[in-house]
């Protein structure tokens, strides 16, 4: 007997998509290396046709290509000469300005074959945006210009939604979707990524993001919210030196205002992270990285209310614990140790 | 004076007809770099290369004004596969600058995180970017006799990693579908994981601070660590041999193969693990806690070792412009006039570099790239040394061995080899290897001292997991030392990033960066030609190639050129392009001569 799957297949679904991904923003290919660290899924996982439901799906990043040079490159330009039906771009890095200037160029990738100059990644977006059916930026340059739009840069760099415009929708009409972190972190970028073909699938509906563009199921809480130190919060037990277990607010964390799931998702498979393994958060998922986070090592300004506020509250909470876990701690009155020795004797 | 490197070596000098062969970019490398050769078909050589960086973004130029203790989090983000290598680096340049000293524990947690890069770097980096161009698909598309020859020769060891024949390891080694790529992609994240443990996030670390650490030292932190690093010791006793039959077979297929990517030996290597015994992070007893690093900094020139001294090799830097795209900065201000011994400290010297970029048209008979031309002035013979780092391990290899300083039980340098114990593992007993001074500095054994370097990595980590128990054991679990930042100072820290040498230099006046330039390795590698002309390790090395592919000017893949290249682990976040264009004949040249073109 045949097993027949429950949900048949969708007809118009799209089966087959490549995913071109552009490196030569203003980045460090820090997020194409935590694509490599992913294992929920895993991009062997996507490639080879582990999970379900999916188009078959090729990858064109430099990182892991085979090919070289003009050869690797084909895939782009036929993608930009409407070639190519159904391809996601990838974006990672922040975008230059490339009119701050009088010639040259700030970023590029290959070069093109008319005028022996390289060809630059903006014109690359412009090219590809247009024809996309979605467009990921993934890290916070490409997703709000991050640290190489830093104030004092000379690129006058940028993230993506401020390049194409915050309003700015595909031809499928799926805003830029925007997965920040610096570097991404692993697994939410390929969740992310399996999200959107499983809408490609007809299998999804419309992915939700918050108002500046992330999916709202991976940064709709605090940092705060899930670390395993906000008991220590809530107790009023502050750090006052790196390496403490206890809650390092004072020592420059701001994980209570910053969108991010890292103390749920830890770094990878459940190890690492920030705040929750001794690290303060310094806001890298959020638009205002870093310039508004700075100097990183010192305390929040708005944490100095919050955390004075719970001061009265923490510590009689954590006395009234102690008694009780003191309580606790003791066996019953009728589990004596003489008891026991006697009956085994 | 202008510094030839290139290896002597006899050049036809009949007519020869160049093709202009580029690849832009080159993949498999982090960043994006272009190569730009003119190949002569008919003598099976490439002739002359130019290494382009395609990528400006102004570290230098941004991070003055900024406080000097966000220097380590900003800097990181340098590189997105060993941003956490910029981040040690920076705090080393710190705690010399703020004059503080981490508690031991600190120190050896550092070390850990950081032996957990090497190991997954070099993994990712050897098997499943590097391997590609020694894999089925590749070999077969470029060499087809090779491959032939591959199918009908046994693997010498493959009782000990599997695999029947040569063809067979080639096989493992095809992208996605490959089993060992995949195991060693499977590997990479394990290794991760063990640097998360320490640095608590990859590729930029959350929990590293000038003074020390966030890591909180417990049982679980170093059990957790032991038993990951356990399965990579296994997962080496295999590895070694597989890449020894691999390249072994290449010298064997190819003869005269040990020409692609050879140059002079001109080896830098800075030093890596700082010993918490001796490293007070003082500029005055430098060259003491130098010499206690785990893996020792040297420079070796034609074999020689020429020092072992942080501050002698400190003070020789110089940053040379050239081919550029920036202004000199003869006239700008002059950050430090002596180092803290009291030797001078030169114009060209990184704490006085003044980064002016100056962006154009790329003009490969001028300026090409935004990469500026690192060099060592070796004051014995008055030469900049356009010094590379073989892509790290075989610098630091060379330079450990050479030196005899290191003894740890795990690892012995004797002199002119290191040898690494391995203890014994679930299916496999304990393994002694020994990596020796090869004849050659060249693609392959810079790709074998790779392989051998990840042992050498795990054999530390093993002496650290030793020694960071004994102070947990003990009750020395504080992982912080506070510190306060002077108004004026200066620091610099050595290190190793994977890929090679790594320093950061830091001026603080007024509390805050008056000037910061790091120098990651690949400037040392991927730099142009300089103001003598003399080229950068890359363009050396390339332009000394000989070609094996069997495919003509209309199929070529450069795959010699590629091995030559990824040899050293390009890691551009800017780049180098090579493009492979269709094979455009440029006039013909009359003895062209090696190593001096402009």
């Amino acid at each position: 007997m045949a097993v027949v799957p429950v949900n048949p297949i969708i007809k118009d679904a799209v089966k087959e998509f490549d995913v071109l991904w552009i490196t030569a923003g203003l980045g460090c290919d820090g997020d194409t290396i935590a694509m490599t660290a992913a294992t929920q899924p895993s991009i062997e996982d996507i490639l080879l046709g582990q999970i379900p439901w999916i188009p078959k799906v090729t990858l064109h990043n430099p990182f892991l290509a085979i090919a070289n040079g003009d050869d690797f490159l084909k895939p782009f330009h036929q993608a930009a000469e409407g070639k190519m039906d159904n391809f996601i771009l990838v974006v990672e890095g922040s975008i230059p300005n490339e009119h701050n200037k009088k010639e040259g160029y700030w970023a590029s990738l290959g070069t093109d074959s008319k005028t022996g100059q390289p060809i630059t990644t903006c014109e690359w977006i412009d090219r590809l945006a247009p024809l996309a059916w979605a467009v990921i930026a993934t890290g916070t340059c490409a997703t709000y210009g991050g640290i190489h739009a830093i104030e004092g840069n000379p690129t006058g760099c940028m993230g993506l939604p401020d390049y194409l415009g915050w309003k700015w929708k595909s031809k499928a009409e799926i805003p830029i979707v925007c997965v920040p972190g610096c570097p991404v972190q692993p697994d939410n970028f390929m969740e992310t990524l399996l999200y959107l073909l499983h809408m490609a699938s007809g299998r999804a509906p419309m992915i939700p993001l918050d108002e500046v563009l992330r999916p709202t199921w991976l940064f709709g809480n605090t940092v705060h919210e899930g670390c395993d130190r906000g008991g220590f919060y809530e107790q009023a037990q502050f750090a006052d030196e790196y390496g403490s277990p206890l809650c390092i607010v004072k020592l420059g964390c701001w994980g209570p205002v910053v969108q991010c799931n890292v103390g749920k998702r830890g770094w990878m498979g459940g190890i690492g992270g920030c705040p929750n393994v001794g690290g303060i958060c310094v806001g890298c998922t959020m638009p205002g990285f870093p310039d508004k986070f700075m100097p990183f090592m010192n305390q929040p300004p708005g944490s100095l209310l919050s955390s004075a506020a719970v001061q009265t509250y923490g510590r009689a909470i954590h006395a009234l614990r102690r008694f009780t876990q003191s309580s606790m701690n003791k066996e019953p009155s009728w589990r004596k140790p003489t008891r026991l020795r006697s009956q085994e004797s | 004076m202008s510094t030839i490197t290139a290896p002597t070596k006899d050049v036809p000098t009949k007519k020869r007809n160049l093709v202009e062969m580029n690849w832009d970019p080159i993949t498999r490398i982090v960043g994006s770099l272009g190569i730009f050769t003119k190949i002569d078909f008919e003598n099976r050589h490439v002739v002359e290369c130019h290494s382009t960086s395609s990528i400006f973004r102004g570290y230098s130029i941004f991070m003055k004004g900024k406080d000097p203790r966000d220097a380590h989090f900003i800097t990181s983000r340098i590189c997105g596969i060993c941003g956490d290598n910029h981040a040690t680096c920076a705090t080393y340049a710190q705690n010399m600058a703020f004059g503080v000293k981490p508690p031991a524990i600190a120190e050896w947690i550092v070390n850990l995180g950081e032996a957990a890069e090497y190991m997954f770097d070099h993994n990712i980096f050897q098997d499943n970017l590097v391997g590609v161009d020694f894999c089925e698909q590749m070999v077969k598309e470029t060499n087809p006799k090779v491959w032939a020859k591959a199918q009908s020769t046994a693997a010498p060891h493959s009782n000990l990693h599997g695999f029947r024949t040569i063809a067979d390891i080639m096989t493992a080694l095809n992208p996605f579908t490959g089993s060992f790529y995949r195991d060693a992609l499977v590997m990479s994240r394990m290794t991760r994981e063990m640097f998360c443990l320490m640095e608590g996030r990859h590729v930029h670390p959350s929990t590293l601070y000038p003074g020390g650490v966030g890591t909180v030292p417990t049982v679980q932190l170093f059990t957790d660590y032991l038993v990951r690093l356990m399965k990579y010791v296994e997962f080496m006793k295999k590895v070694v041999p597989l890449h020894d039959d691999l390249f072994d077979f290449f010298y064997d297929a190819l003869p005269g193969y040990e020409e692609v990517g050879r140059r002079r030996v001109l080896l830098a290597c800075w030093g890596s693990f700082n010993d918490p015994s001796v490293c007070d992070y003082t500029y005055k007893n430098m060259t003491q806690w130098g010499r206690g690093m785990f893996v020792t900094p040297g420079v070796v020139v034609d074999g020689k070792l020429v020092t072992t001294d942080l501050v002698d090799i400190n003070l020789n830097i110089r940053i040379l412009l050239g081919s550029s795209y920036y202004d000199e900065w003869k006239n700008a201000q002059t950050f430090v006039k002596t180092d803290p011994l009291g030797n001078p400290v030169d114009k060209n010297h990184p704490w006085n570099q003044t980064t002016i970029p100056r962006p154009q048209k790329r003009d490969f008979a001028g300026k090409y790239t935004w990469v500026m031309s690192p060099r060592w002035f070796d004051k014995r013979t008055n030469d900049h040394l356009a010094l590379d780092t073989g892509g790290g391990p075989i610098a630091r290899l060379w330079a450990t061995a050479l030196a005899g300083l290191v003894d740890i039980g795990y690892i012995k340098s004797t002199g002119q080899s290191v040898k690494m114990y391995l203890p014994k593992t679930t299916s496999l007993p304990e393994v002694e290897f020994e990596w020796k001074i090869p004849k050659w500095s060249n693609a392959i054994e810079r790709d074998r001292a790779r392989t051998y370097f990840q042992v050498y990595a795990a054999c530390a980590a093993l002496h650290f997991m030793e020694k960071a128990l004994g102070e947990l054991h003990a009750g020395r679990t504080k992982t912080w030392t506070d510190f306060k930042v002077p108004q004026d100072a200066i620091g610099c820290g050595f290190h190793e990033a994977v890929r090679g040498v790594l320093s950061h230099h830091v001026v603080i006046k007024d509390g805050k960066i008056a000037n910061y330039h790091p120098y990651p390795p690949t400037p040392w590698n991927a730099n142009p030609r300089d103001i003598y002309g003399t080229p950068g390790p890359y363009e050396d090395a390339v332009q000394n190639t000989p070609i094996f592919e069997e495919n003509g000017p209309d199929k070529f893949k450069g795959i010699d050129i590629m091995r030559a290249v990824r040899s050293f682990d390009p890691c551009l976040p800017c780049g180098v392009h090579m493009y492979l264009g269709n094979g455009k004949v440029l006039e013909t040249h009359h003895s062209p001569m090696f190593g001096v073109q402009s």
